[in-house]
């Protein structure tokens, strides 16, 4: 079985998966629950100076009958007295010595301030320490969190005065509500952060009751912008995660976050360099026992890829992603629909023909190039009569009437009828030889000059 | 024999089909792939939007979802519920092939109307112009009602005439209770009343008013009378006490107050009425009912689904099997069916082979109430009398896009043209008749 054991940035886990710092990891007796049911590690609730609360906090996107797509905060750092949360910390430490616990840090911007809560975290038995730079609601209108996140002087002078107390590695917590989440990472190599966490909560508003007309969540009558994480900011972690990991100035190790909620994402965000994960919305929604099946599902798949430690397969994607102008343009693949497959939904065809390039037709039974519009139309004036299907077909066989074909000489190859199919492996796309070498867009400018 | 009343009789009719609750409803149409061209809307006789009406659901249009619906049939809350989904829209869905589980639409439906009907039934207002031509519909069943509807819409003068007291036709009288309700049917009507059709109900044509005054008040009419009572295929016997047809039975325990039930009952038949009319027997008392089919299973044609019903209310099948007579007590009541046993020959022109009898296997079936379901008679004497209008095996004969007959100022849907279908294809040839009927007005007038 996959050696999962983690060293990350000189922190010590079982594995690589921590408790983001949030809601589930507000107190010692819920960090203890999750380290027994197999978490590796948890940055506590970000502590600093007392704060009082609203009610509602929460807010949420659903897709499709599916909850929680998208999950949106307005609470800020812990509401518990700190000497609290250090004596638990400090309890959590000694029941638990193999498992990484670093405290989450937010402390107006005195030098004084920081160098007392590190200290004072230290003491209490933390691994490591975590600078919330990235929290985008409430705290940042006090000049913190992201307010300090999106400025890279702030940035820099703040963890320059941490690493000035700390004894324990540093990370540095990035907000993604910048331009270029770069320009903050590179101030904090510069003042020596020992690792980096990637992202925080993405600035958002997830709806509007449409009887009240008032956003969520609703305080009273009113609303506030609040921080959007779940499965709907992986992609854009991974991207954030990646620009990241493949500069120079900026790559310190990473541990990766927004929107994994198992064992897949766990191992993309690592693919692109992350060197532990962080999860808190997943576990807001199904509590701590996820855990199981992303340790499982992780070392059933090194397993399978022959990967022994998590050293084997960190970064391994990274030389795959390069800018736009290095891809080759003679690379050429269609769509190809596997009949035997095909449920007869059709959705390729409307989807090729409203949404993408007009290559899929309906003329298998019969030569009929035309529009949906116009297939439609048709079906509408047809004759049916009950029993529609008598005699009965095999209700396992699609009629050839129903199957689309791709053009293959329009086929621009674009993946669109393989997205929307819900049936997998029904359209595959598949490599055309045209017998032109690989050629991108820089060399065929450097070529015409 | 035991004797229920209404409430009595009511009880023992669960709805076969239950509502959704509005999260289930919602977790179902979520389900729904949103098909392109769907199958199931081509499935459908009167070509229901129905991954159209699914998508509003799931996004809580509800009205909408409702609305639709009746645009494309006016009688989506009784097709909703009676429907043989599974040889229409549901056996066309494409999840069958995905993962076994086509959605569930005639409940997805249902959900929809009883939305609409729970909320006022409001059709929205058309600002149609009115037009000055009126047209008079024959019979107040599916077919008449969808005609009108669409007509009346399109700012005709409608009539309905209809000889029993209230219209819906088979709705109201004729479709079993766990089905549809006779209530829900004349929401239906109300509905249909409620976009300006009149109703002229216990009124005969033929008889209380005559054809030719139809002929000379409207500018078109439109034949959708249906069919006439069962068949009674020279079985020896009809009309003695404890002989009741299928259709006069279930009118009786829907509409009628009191109902007698026999502890043995022979059903006569093999298709989707003598099973309703079976279970109706059973759920109503009967200790044992049997269905005599001269025919195998595997010719009868009830639908599979209606079939299995039948055995889980605990109906026995008698396959192969002629009931010739029926034998009377000193009281003149039913006491048994002299029966034949038929043996199945070469195919005759149904495609079916056809049964004979078996010389010598003559039995005695005894039994307190006999009901034949043997189809029902056509309109024959009404219909010869409409001028011009050609039949074919006591069926109009239309064109099956306009309904309309060899008279052009005749049209014509439903059972009455083709000899006994659904609701749903009533509502069809309702509908296309009326589309038919107002481009043609339009034509001549304008």
């Amino acid at each position: 079985m996959a050696d999962l054991s983690t060293k990350f940035a000189g922190i010590r886990s079982p594995n690589p998966f921590w408790l983001a710092s949030g809601p589930p990891a507000n107190c010692g007796e819920q960090v203890m629950r999750a380290f027994d049911a197999g978490w590796g590690g948890a940055v506590w609730k970000t502590l600093g100076e007392p704060i009082v609360n609203v009610s509602s906090r929460y807010s949420s996107v659903d897709w499709n009958g599916q909850r929680m797509m998208g999950l949106n905060n307005i609470e800020l750092i812990t509401d518990r007295p700190l000497d609290v949360n250090l004596r638990e910390i400090a309890e959590v430490k000694k029941r638990y010595p193999n498992h990484a616990v670093i405290a989450s840090l937010m402390v107006e911007s005195k030098r004084q301030a920081w160098h007392d809560i590190v200290r004072r975290s230290e003491d209490a038995g933390s691994d490591g320490l975590e600078l919330n730079f990235g929290c985008p609601h409430g705290m940042s209108e006090r000049g913190m969190g992201s307010a300090v996140g999106q400025v890279p002087e702030y940035a820099e002078m703040i963890t320059g005065w941490v690493k000035e107390a700390a004894r324990t590695p540093v990370l540095v917590k990035l907000t993604p509500n910048v331009t270029d989440i770069r320009a903050i990472a590179r101030a904090a190599k510069r003042a020596a952060a020992d690792g980096l966490s990637a992202i925080n909560t993405i600035n958002s508003i997830t709806g509007i009751d449409l009887d009240t007309l008032v956003p969520r969540p609703f305080v009273n009558h009113a609303s506030s912008h609040g921080g959007y994480c779940g499965p709907a900011v992986k992609p854009i972690a991974l991207h954030m995660i990646q620009q990241i990991a493949a500069d120079p100035d900026s790559a310190l190790p990473i541990s990766g976050i927004g929107g994994i909620s198992g064992w897949r994402e766990a191992a993309e965000f690592m693919l692109l360099g992350a060197g532990t994960v962080q999860v808190c919305t997943a576990v807001m929604h199904y509590g701590f026992r996820i855990v199981e099946d992303m340790i499982d599902g992780l070392s059933n798949w090194m397993d399978s890829k022959g990967f022994a430690t998590l050293d084997d397969f960190r970064g391994r994607s990274l030389p795959n992603l390069t800018e736009w102008q290095h891809l080759d343009l003679n690379y050429k693949i269609i769509a190809r629909i596997h009949p035997e497959k095909c449920i007869g939904c059709c959705l390729c065809y409307v989807a090729c023909w409203d949404g993408a390039h007009q290559c899929i037709h309906m003329d298998r039974a019969g030569n009929r190039h035309v529009a949906p519009q116009t297939l439609e139309a048709e079906s509408r004036r047809s004759l049916a009569f009950t029993p529609v299907n008598v005699p009965a077909p095999d209700p396992n066989l699609t009629p050839p009437h129903r199957i689309p074909r791709v053009d293959e000489e329009e086929c621009v190859g674009c993946n669109l009828c393989m997205l929307v199919c819900p049936v997998d492996g029904c359209i595959t796309m598949e490599r055309v030889d045209n017998g032109l070498p690989s050629q991108s867009w820089s060399q065929r400018m450097g070529e015409s000059r | 024999m035991p004797s229920l009343n209404r409430q009595e009789i009511a009880g023992h009719f669960a709805e076969i089909h239950p509502p959704f609750t509005q999260q289930a409803a919602l977790a179902e149409a979520n389900r729904c792939l949103f098909c392109f061209d769907a199958p199931c809307t081509i499935a459908c006789p009167t070509h229901i939007d129905v991954p159209g009406f699914i998508k509003k659901i799931s996004t809580a249009n509800l009205r909408g979802s409702a609305l639709t619906i009746l645009d494309s049939n006016i009688l989506g809350l009784s097709c909703s519920r009676v429907c043989p989904v599974e040889v229409l829209c549901e056996g066309s869905c494409v999840l069958h092939r995905y993962n076994q589980r086509p959605i569930e639409i005639g409940r997805l439906q249902r959900h929809a109307m009883d939305h609409f009907y729970d909320t006022g039934a409001k059709l929205p207002v058309r600002n149609r112009k009115p037009r000055m031509r009126s047209i008079a519909c024959v019979g107040a069943g599916p077919a008449s009602l969808a005609c009108a509807a669409e007509l009346a819409r399109r700012g005709y003068s409608v009539t309905v005439f209809d000889s029993r007291p209230y219209a819906g036709g088979l709705n109201t009288y004729g479709v079993a209770e766990y089905k549809l309700r006779p209530d829900d049917s004349l929401k239906e009507v109300e509905l249909v009343h409620s976009l300006g059709v009149t109703f002229e109900l216990n009124t005969e044509v033929g008889v209380s008013v005559p054809l030719e005054t139809l002929e000379q008040v409207y500018d078109l009419i439109f034949l959708g009378l249906g069919l006439g009572p069962t068949e009674s295929l020279g079985l020896k016997g009809v009309g003695v006490k404890g002989v009741v047809d299928a259709l006069t039975l279930i009118a009786d325990y829907k509409t009628a107050g009191n109902i007698q039930i026999g502890r043995r009952v022979a059903v006569i038949g093999g298709g989707n009425t003598a099973i309703d009319a079976a279970c109706a027997a059973a759920r109503l008392g009967a200790e044992e009912v049997l269905i005599l089919y001269r025919r195998g299973r595997d010719q009868m044609p009830a639908f599979e689904f209606e079939f299995e019903r039948a055995q889980s209310d605990g109906v026995r099948f008698h396959w192969l099997t002629v009931a010739r007579s029926v034998k009377t007590g000193g009281d003149g009541r039913v006491t048994a069916l002299e029966c034949v046993r038929m043996d199945l020959g070469a195919s005759d022109a149904s495609g079916r082979r056809a049964p004979t009898a078996i010389a010598g296997s003559e039995f005695l079936l005894e039994c307190d109430m006999v009901i034949p379901s043997i189809g029902q008679t056509r309109l024959v004497e009404f219909l010869s009398r409409c001028r011009n209008v050609e039949l074919r095996d006591g069926c109009v004969v239309t064109d099956p896009h306009t309904g309309r007959t060899t008279n052009p100022m005749f049209y014509a849907g439903g059972d009455c043209v083709n000899g006994g279908l659904e609701v749903v294809d009533a509502a069809a040839g309702g509908k296309r008749a009326a589309i038919a009927m107002a481009a043609h007005l339009e034509e001549q007038h304008g």
